[in-house]
């Protein structure tokens, strides 16, 4: 598959990210290659195999519906770039 | 001195635990690795003189009690600054530390300082992260092999006895052979994640890096306790490393991995470490592994998948490296992601997207999870011949700074050995066992079924006891 | 040539779980912004969910309850969108195995049920957005039905009706002002027998008025773009119920590419037998099933049947009183009437209606057997309502207890009429009034707490002998 301009600004819109125009044309040639080389997964038979995205057969593992403290708003806050005590702050409107 | 003599000796009283600690302080401190990327001096110290006291009260809360510790930087730490060599969480200071950083402080040992490390641990030669590329203390214009490049080079320049380090792809397995050092990929589950800031959370694992197989299960053996905050935390009882021989294991020889795109060095060195393991009582047996040239394939197409949804969360507005962007908040996002985070992560992440993405999830992605499905039943098939696999960590020793960083083909290409263990969940003990031409150190690998990490320590013991490799440190220190 | 109407629903009913679906914080509504919020429901790097049990219980109890096939093999996917309320940047929901499929409410086919966790809030002010994240990881159930609904009216039934039955169910509080129950009006319009047309999706709808005024809005305004010639563009709408129309929301041609993947930080969920079978046991009578039992037991009118079973707090207190009394149609005369006008008048919600059904009996007892009056029976629930007296004790307090002792009767009427020989030569007269008159000085002798029957029947009887010459 080719590699365009309008799939790799796609992808940006995905991952929300504004690459500079040196940083697209390397990563589109990269995609390129790298996508190039995955599609030889295709070539392996797989019918009627089940899609694994845990390695092991384990299920259910659950909590109790028992309340725990919260953490401090103090705390939850700190790390912010902007915040007002109460809630975390984006300078813009959405 | 090991870790455990280490601690021995503190609590035999011989030497005191602030002594030990100041002259690991020392060490780091002429270090010419950049392995450190923080320092927890004052924390440290405080913490040194409880554990004397509970030393000279008697106390023992493990063998590895008093011994200091430097842990890789995507794993929490409560008030020391978690970075994960990113611009992005530069300013980023966990509010809570990681299950395994809990463990190992309750078994008395010390947070020294945190380790630097591919830029959120993608990458296979610790030179993506922010703060610059990790040097392999063996020699300073090589790299340290990576993610966990920082982890495995402070413990070959002897800054620290033992550290902690990540494994999704290679990362823990691949800079102990770049670096000389020990140490163990454990099973999916077997050690809580909590607190690990994920990469590619089906593959990440947290492990041990140490200068022998005995340092890395005692703290394998800490770290691996139950855990309440991981549902994907598996562990059903405690390991029992109490075996040290490998008489009678049948042990898998992967002869595809041999016959091309690995350097004779390396070659050279497991095929006689194989030997080795012969002579201690092991039978060798060649095989042919299924899948070899997919393995790369599928562990990409999953991890970058992963990796695109987890680094979501880096948006600039809770935490994290914020712009002074000016424009909506849609460019808000976008540029503050886009000036955080460092060209390898953004390409990680285009890639995730894109294998995720309406009209592409079925021909990879759902496609990676079968050929996954594949990789594992091979596996299952092959510990029902052998009781471990024995092959190379990595195709060549550690390269040149900058000579791969440009080549991610090529770069991915360096984990050919390691990603499936990853995919399959399987732990893996990683052993030094020979140097290369220029002096560079060689590893091997063991892989072993789902928790038979018991079965691996009990023929790396063996291993360690008939070979000195493990016992050479970088520029002759002690 | 007229216009079909086509509707399907997705409702989100928040559940009255204690804790998050993820976390241990309080899934409770409001609270100071951010004082139920931890590592896990905040997205900070390294935090992990894990799942609460009660939230499955939730869903296997909506699913059996609706007839819905239950996956047994079921796990949570993300959802991924960047958007400031969603601290992760996805959402953990259900899209390839959700843990209900199929099944029926009345004649509604309902598509799926799955588990997911809510967002946070946002507070849009001049300077900027402020993030709330109390409400982040609060557990939902979205209900997807097909496209069944031809009629705001059906509509309105069938969100009546799942209300009804979560509220029983006792998974959801069903308040649509608190938000804890959503609705989200998927409608395209088509001419009768042609294929289905393009559809809209309206959300923000937090009434049952704001959803019949959204759907009256979007059919005309489909109806009126395909009149003129014009086409309908599959989106997203979002009601604004203050000026009673919609608008476009932003678009989201790229972002609709949710990437929904299996999300690998929680395990598949396995459902057996045996936890099927618990839950089945457990799920508690529901509406439509106690309002035709209630009507065939206790021989209720259809409408006190459906009027009692409106809540289920007021039916099993009905039930209760009609029990222990044996008079079902004054346990049913004492909710609809004098209960409910008391709840009314004093804003009492259903689940918050204090009394003891026994003493209820009691008190039914005392009124059936003419111990007390109607006035006196009306005046004690009162009591019992506001301030949980004993009925008893009351009673006797204030003296409400009647008189029905024949011979104390026939003393104040022989008192009586020996004190007013006029009123009784009046009566005698044929004057009717007096008789009245001596009605009210009997019953003062006896302190107002004459049984009236009684009185009245001595009353006549003594008249009547007092007539005759001496």
């Amino acid at each position: 598959m080719q590699i365009d301009e309008n799939l790799i600004a796609y992808l940006e819109e995905l991952s929300c990210l504004q690459l500079s125009a040196d940083e697209k044309q390397r990563l589109a040639g990269d995609l390129q290659d790298i996508l190039g080389s995955m599609a030889r997964l295709g070539q392996v038979n797989t019918d009627g195999v089940p899609e694994r995205s845990h390695p092991f057969d384990v299920v259910n593992a659950f909590r109790d519906d028992d309340v725990q403290p919260s953490l401090d708003r103090a705390l939850i806050l700190r790390n912010a770039p902007q915040q007002d005590g109460e809630m975390f702050i984006a300078p813009q409107t959405v | 001195m090991t870790a455990l003599e280490l601690s021995a000796a503190m609590q035999a009283k011989k030497i005191g635990v602030a002594e030990v600690l100041q002259a690991q302080f020392t060490r780091v401190e002429q270090s010419q690795c950049n392995a450190f990327l923080a320092l927890a001096k004052e924390r440290a110290f405080a913490r040194a003189h409880e554990i004397q006291a509970k030393i000279d009260a008697g106390e023992v809360l493990s063998p590895l009690m008093g011994v200091p510790i430097a842990i890789k930087d995507n794993i929490s730490t409560k008030d020391i600054a978690t970075t994960c060599a990113s611009k992005m969480l530069q300013s980023y200071v966990p509010v809570f530390s990681a299950t395994a950083v809990e463990h190992l402080e309750h078994a008395g040992m010390i947070v020294l300082g945190k380790l630097n490390m591919d830029e959120f641990a993608m990458g296979g030669s610790s030179e993506t992260g922010h703060f610059g590329a990790v040097r392999n203390p063996w020699n300073v214009d090589c790299v340290a092999g990576g993610s966990s490049g920082g982890s495995a080079a402070a413990v070959a320049a002897g800054d620290v006895p033992l550290t902690l380090g990540s494994d999704t792809g290679g990362s823990i397995r691949q800079p102990c052979a770049f670096c000389g050092t020990t140490g163990i990929k454990p099973t999916y589950g077997a050690v809580s994640r909590y607190g690990l800031v994920a990469y590619a959370s089906s593959l990440d694992q947290i492990g041990p890096i140490g200068r022998d197989i005995n340092d890395c299960a005692a703290l394998l053996e800490i770290i691996s306790a139950a855990c309440d905050n991981d549902n994907t935390y598996v562990m059903q009882q405690p390991f029992c490393f109490d075996r040290s021989d490998c008489q009678g294991m049948r042990i898998g020889l992967p002869r595809n991995y041999f016959a091309s795109g690995i350097a004779d060095d390396v070659k050279q060195s497991v095929l006689a470490a194989a030997r080795e393991f012969e002579a201690a009582g092991a039978h060798i047996e060649e095989f042919d592994m299924p899948l070899m040239d997919e393995m790369i394939q599928a562990y990409y197409v999953i991890a970058c998948a992963e990796a695109s949804s987890n680094l979501s969360r880096y948006d600039g507005l809770k935490y994290g490296y914020r712009s002074d962007e000016t424009g909506d908040l849609q460019t808000l996002y976008k540029v503050s992601r886009s000036e955080g985070l460092g060209l390898e992560v953004k390409r990680r992440i285009m890639l995730g997207s894109f294998v995720l993405s309406s009209g592409y999830y079925d021909a990879y992605y759902k496609k990676a999870l079968q050929v996954r499905a594949l990789i594992k039943q091979a596996y299952d098939e092959l510990f029902a011949r052998f009781d471990m696999i024995l092959s190379p960590v990595a195709p060549t020793t550690a390269y040149k700074l900058g000579e791969n960083v440009d080549d991610p083909m090529t770069m991915y290409m360096g984990d050919i050995y390691t990603v499936s263990v990853n995919l399959a969940g399987l732990p893996a003990v990683s052993l030094p066992c020979g140097f290369d031409k220029q002096g560079l150190p060689v590893g091997l690998q063991l892989i072993g079924n789902a928790f038979d990490e018991a079965k691996l320590v009990a023929a790396a013991r063996a291993y360690q006891r008939r070979t000195d490799f493990h016992t050479k440190l970088a520029g002759g220190a002690q | 040539m007229s216009w079909e109407i086509v509707m399907g629903l997705e409702v989100h009913a928040e559940l009255l779980t204690k804790t998050k679906i993820f976390c241990g914080c309080r899934a409770s509504f409001g609270g100071e912004p951010n004082t139920h919020v931890c590592p896990v429901c905040s997205g900070m790097p390294g935090a992990l969910p894990k799942l609460n049990r009660a939230v499955v219980d939730c869903a296997l109890r909506l699913g059996l309850a609706l007839g819905c096939d239950i996956t047994r093999h079921c796990k949570f996917d993300r959802k991924n969108y960047f958007y400031p309320d969603l601290p992760k940047a996805y959402q953990v929901s259900q899209l390839y195995a959700p843990i209900c499929r199929n099944g029926k409410l009345g004649d509604i086919r309902l598509y799926q049920i799955h588990m997911e966790e809510d967002a946070g809030k946002l507070l849009h002010t001049a300077h900027g957005t402020r993030m709330d994240f109390n409400r982040c990881g609060v557990p939902l159930l979205e209900i997807v039905t097909q496209p069944d609904f031809r009629s705001t009216e059906q509509v309105l039934a069938y969100l009546e009706q799942l209300r009804e039955t979560l509220v029983y169910l006792d998974i959801c509080d069903g308040k649509m002002q608190e938000g804890s129950l959503r609705c989200d009006v998927n409608l395209s319009v088509r001419r009768p027998g042609e294929d289905f047309g393009t559809r809209t999706e309206t959300k923000n709808l937090n009434s049952f008025k704001a959803i019949g005024r959204a759907i009256a809005y979007e059919a005309q305004r489909q109806i009126a773009l395909l009149e003129s010639g014009q086409t309908v563009t599959q989106e997203t709408r979002r009601w604004d119920d203050n000026k009673e129309q919609s608008y476009s929301m932003r678009s989201k041609e790229n972002a609709q590419d949710y990437r929904y993947f299996p999300e690998p930080d929680l395990l598949p969920m396995h459902i057996d037998e045996a936890w099927l079978a618990r839950v089945q046991a457990s799920l508690p009578e529901l509406a439509a099933a106690k309002r035709a039992r209630l009507a065939q037991e206790f021989g209720l009118s259809e409408y006190g049947a459906k009027l009692l079973t409106e809540h289920k707090e007021l039916a099993g207190l009905f039930e209760d009183i009609a029990r222990q009394s044996g008079q079902p149609k004054e346990a049913a005369n004492l909710i609809i009437g004098e209960i409910m006008r008391l709840m009314n008048s004093t804003n009492t919600l259903p689940e918050d209606v204090r009394l003891d059904a026994g003493k209820a009996a009691l008190l039914i007892a005392l009124v059936v057997d003419s111990s007390i009056s109607r006035a006196a029976f009306k005046q004690t629930v009162g009591a019992m309502f506001t301030h949980g007296v004993d009925p008893q004790a009351y009673i006797d307090e204030n003296g409400l207890r009647m008189v029905n002792d024949n011979s104390a009767v026939e003393q104040a009427v022989a008192k009586a009429l020996a004190e007013n020989p006029n009123a009784v030569a009046d009566y005698n007269a044929g004057l009717e009034k007096a008789f009245g008159f001596l009605m009210g000085q009997v019953m003062r002798q006896l302190g107002r707490a004459g049984n009236p029957e009684v009185v009245r029947k001595v009353l006549v009887a003594q008249l009547t002998i007092a007539e005759k010459p001496a």
